[in-house]
C-alpha cells in the first residue's frame, strides 16, 4: 500500500509481527477436596499455547477483523500488541515500537478497548473520564474539546457525558467507551469484542460510526470479533485464527471463493412441493412451506438451474453464497486440515 | 507523530490536580458511607477509655510509663488523628482486585504511573475525610480539653506536623506495596489481616509503646520498645501522639525523624520495584 498523501513518511507498515508465540502455564486441580490437599504439595500444570508462530503485516489504513471461536488466541494477540503481555518467542512492532517496552510515545498512539472492561469511572459522568485522558494522553485543551464535541455528536450521546456512568445502558457505555478511546487520536485502535452483548441497533450504530472514523483519519484498525455482521460491515481484509495459528489471512470476498464449493438456490412456488419431485434432482434439499432451498455446486448452476427452473411454476428465485457465518464456522471446525489447504493453494 | 502542545509551566503539576480533583468528585459520591464510617470511628476509642479507667481505678499508681489516666485519654485522640493520616483503607484490598480481575491492565495501556495517580487518589480521598471529619473531631478534642496538656511550642507543632505528613506516606507506600503482592498470591486478604495485626500491636494503636521500654529483649540494655523503635509501624500512629504529648524532644526527636524519613524512602522504593516486577510477572504469566 503507498502512502500518497505527505502526513505518513512513516513506513506504511504499522504493525509487524514476526514469528510471535505466547505459551501459559495453567494449573489443573482435580475435582474434590483429597485432590485439593494434594495440590497444595504437588501443583499438576501443563503449557498451554495460546498462539503460535504467527507472522504479518498490517498497513497503515487498514482495518482488519481477527475471527475465530472462543480460545483461539485472538485476545491474547491483541494483548501482545498492546503490550500488556511479553511473548514467549517471536518479535512485534507497533508503529516501530516494541509493545511490551510500554513507552510512553507509544502508549500516546495507540488506543485498545475491550468490549467487557471498563475504562470510564463507574460512579462519574464519562465527561470527567474524559478530563482525565486530555491529561494522561496530554492533549492540547482546545483540540481535545474539539475531538470530543466531534465524537460525541457522531455517536449521538452528548446527552449522556454527564450521567454517571453506572446509570448508562451497555450500548450508551460502549459509545462512550469509544469516545474515551480516540480522544488522544490514536493511529492504531485494537478493539476487543467491542459489540459484545450489544442489540442490533447499537451494533449498527458502532460499525457505522467506526467506518466514518476510520476512513477519515485513515485510522488503522484491528478488531477481534465472533459476529460476522461486524466483518462484513466494516473490513476487507480478515484473518481467521484457530488453535493459536493463522488459517487464513486474506478479503472477505475470497473467504468465500475459496472455502465454498456450493451456492445456495431458493426456489418459492405456486403449490407447496412435492419431495420427491426435488429430491430426484440430486440436489441436497430442504423444503419449507413453498419454498425449496437447493445447495448446488458453484460449476454447474449454470447448467443446471433451466433445467430445474424448467417445467415448475417458480414464482421466485435467488442464488446466494453460502453464508459468511456458516463458511467461518466450518473452517473453525476442520482448522488443521483447511490449514493445509490454504498454504497449498497459497504455494500454488 | 509529533504535536505542537502549548506547554503549561508544570504540566505533571496540572495533570497531577486534574487526576486530584476528579478523585474528590469520586470520594464525594459516597459522601454518606464517609459520614457513617467517620462517626464509627469514635467507637473503639470510648471502650479504651473505659477499659483505662478500670485500669487506674484498680491501682492505686497515679502514672503507668509514663501516662496518667489524662494522658491516657489524651494519647488515644492523638492517635486517632496519626491513624487519621496514616491508615489506608482498601487501598491494599484494592490493588490487589484489581491484578485479580485484570482491571490493572488499563494502568499498562494508559501512558500513566500507577504509583503516582494512586497516591493523588489517596491524597483526595483524605482531603474529602478531613472536610468531614473535622467536625465530629473538633467536637470531641473540645469536650476533652481537659485531658490534653497545655498546646506545645511552635517547634513542636512543626515536627508533629511534619512527622504526620511522613505518616500518610509511610501508609501509603506501606500498603500500596502490600497490595502490590497481589501480583504473586491470588488472594492476599490474609496477608493484609496479619499485617493488620501486627500494625495495630506495634504502631502503638493498642497501647502507649513506652509500656515496651521495661520489657527486655534479652539482649542487654535493649528494651523491646528500642527495636520497635527501628521498625515503620510506630511512625504510623505513636510516634506523632507521643510528639505532642511533649515525650521526645531534642536529638531524639530529629533521629525519630530521620528513622521516619528513610523508611518513607525505603517503602517507596520497595513499592517502586514490586510495580516494576509484579507488572513483569503479569505480562509474563497472565495479562
Amino acid at each position: 500500500m503507498h502512502n500518497s498523501s505527505g502526513e505518513a513518511r512513516a513506513p506504511a507498515a504499522v504493525i509487524e509481527v514476526e514469528g510471535l508465540a505466547k505459551s501459559y502455564r495453567v494449573f489443573d486441580k482435580p475435582e474434590g477436596l483429597a485432590a485439593s490437599v494434594k495440590s497444595l504439595f504437588h501443583r499438576p500444570s501443563r503449557v498451554v499455547e495460546a498462539l503460535k508462530d504467527v507472522s504479518l503485516t498490517v498497513d497503515r489504513g487498514e482495518f482488519v477483523a481477527l475471527l475465530g471461536p472462543n480460545g483461539a488466541g485472538k485476545t491474547t494477540f491483541l494483548k501482545l500488541l498492546s503490550g500488556i503481555i511479553t511473548p514467549t518467542r517471536g518479535t512485534a512492532r507497533v508503529l516501530g515500537h516494541v509493545p511490551w517496552e510500554r513507552a510512553d510515545e507509544f502508549r500516546r498512539r495507540f488506543a485498545l478497548v475491550m468490549g467487557q472492561k471498563n475504562q470510564l469511572w463507574w460512579d462519574l459522568p464519562a465527561a470527567e473520564s474524559f478530563r482525565l485522558h486530555r491529561e494522561i494522553y496530554r492533549i492540547e485543551p482546545a483540540r481535545f474539546e474539539r475531538t470530543r464535541d466531534e465524537l460525541v455528536d457522531l455517536l449521538g450521546v452528548r446527552k449522556l457525558v454527564l450521567q454517571p456512568v453506572r446509570d448508562l445502558s451497555l450500548g450508551e457505555r460502549m459509545k462512550l467507551e469509544l469516545v474515551a478511546a480516540l480522544l488522544h487520536e490514536p493511529e492504531v485502535l485494537f478493539l476487543d469484542e467491542p459489540t459484545i452483548g450489544l442489540d442490533v441497533v447499537a451494533q449498527h450504530a458502532l460499525h457505522r460510526f467506526l467506518a466514518h472514523i476510520q476512513a477519515e483519519r485513515r485510522m488503522t484498525i484491528v478488531l477481534t470479533t465472533h459476529y460476522m455482521k461486524d466483518v462484513a460491515a466494516l473490513c476487507r481484509r480478515a484473518i481467521v485464527i484457530t488453535d493459536g495459528s493463522i488459517l487464513y489471512d486474506g478479503s472477505l470476498d475470497q473467504i468465500v471463493d475459496r472455502f465454498t464449493t456450493h451456492k445456495i438456490v431458493t426456489l418459492e412456488l405456486d403449490d407447496t412441493p412435492d419431495q420427491a419431485d426435488f429430491a430426484r434432482l440430486g440436489f441436497p434439499c430442504e423444503i419449507r412451506g413453498p419454498q425449496v432451498t437447493l445447495r448446488i455446486d458453484r460449476q454447474r448452476i449454470a447448467d443446471v438451474l433451466p433445467g430445474i427452473l424448467r417445467g415448475r411454476q417458480v414464482r421466485d428465485v435467488s442464488v446466494e453464497d453460502v453464508p459468511l457465518e456458516e463458511i467461518v464456522a466450518e473452517l473453525f471446525r476442520s482448522g488443521a486440515g483447511q490449514a493445509a489447504r490454504v498454504a497449498e493453494e497459497a504455494g500454488a | 507523530m509529533s504535536r505542537s502542545i502549548a506547554k503549561p509551566l508544570f504540566p505533571g503539576l496540572r495533570s497531577w490536580w486534574t487526576m486530584l480533583s476528579i478523585c474528590l468528585e469520586e470520594r464525594l459520591a459516597y459522601r454518606g458511607d464517609f459520614i457513617l464510617g467517620t462517626a464509627m470511628r469514635f467507637l473503639p476509642i470510648v471502650t479504651q477509655v473505659f477499659l483505662w479507667t478500670a485500669v487506674f481505678a484498680a491501682t492505686t499508681r497515679s502514672d503507668i510509663a509514663g501516662y496518667s489516666r489524662t494522658d491516657i485519654v489524651a494519647y488515644y485522640l492523638l492517635t486517632m488523628v496519626t491513624r487519621a493520616f496514616s491508615s489506608m483503607p482498601g487501598l491494599a484490598g484494592g490493588i490487589a482486585r484489581r491484578v485479580r480481575v485484570g482491571s490493572i491492565k488499563t494502568y499498562l495501556v494508559q501512558p500513566v504511573a500507577y504509583v503516582s495517580f494512586l497516591l493523588a487518589a489517596r491524597i483526595a480521598h483524605k482531603l474529602v475525610y478531613y472536610a468531614v471529619a473535622i467536625i465530629p473531631f473538633g467536637a470531641v478534642f473540645f469536650l476533652c480539653r481537659g485531658y490534653f496538656p497545655p498546646v506545645p511550642d511552635a517547634a513542636t507543632i512543626a515536627a508533629f506536623t511534619l512527622s504526620l505528613v511522613l505518616s500518610f506516606l509511610l501508609g501509603f507506600f506501606m500498603e500500596a506495596t502490600l497490595g502490590m503482592l497481589g501480583f504473586w498470591f491470588l488472594e492476599v486478604s490474609s496477608i493484609i489481616f496479619a499485617y493488620m495485626l501486627v500494625q495495630y500491636l506495634l504502631s502503638g494503636h493498642m497501647f502507649p509503646l513506652d509500656m515496651l521500654a521495661g520489657i527486655s529483649t534479652g539482649l542487654a540494655g535493649v528494651s523491646v520498645a528500642d527495636v520497635v523503635h527501628w521498625l515503620p509501624f510506630e511512625y504510623t500512629a505513636y510516634f506523632p501522639a507521643a510528639v505532642w504529648l511533649g515525650k521526645i524532644h531534642g536529638a531524639e526527636l530529629v533521629r525519630s525523624l530521620a528513622i521516619e524519613a528513610a523508611w518513607v524512602v525505603v517503602m517507596a522504593v520497595a513499592c517502586r520495584v514490586a510495580w516494576w516486577r509484579g507488572t513483569r510477572r503479569y505480562s509474563a504469566f497472565g495479562g
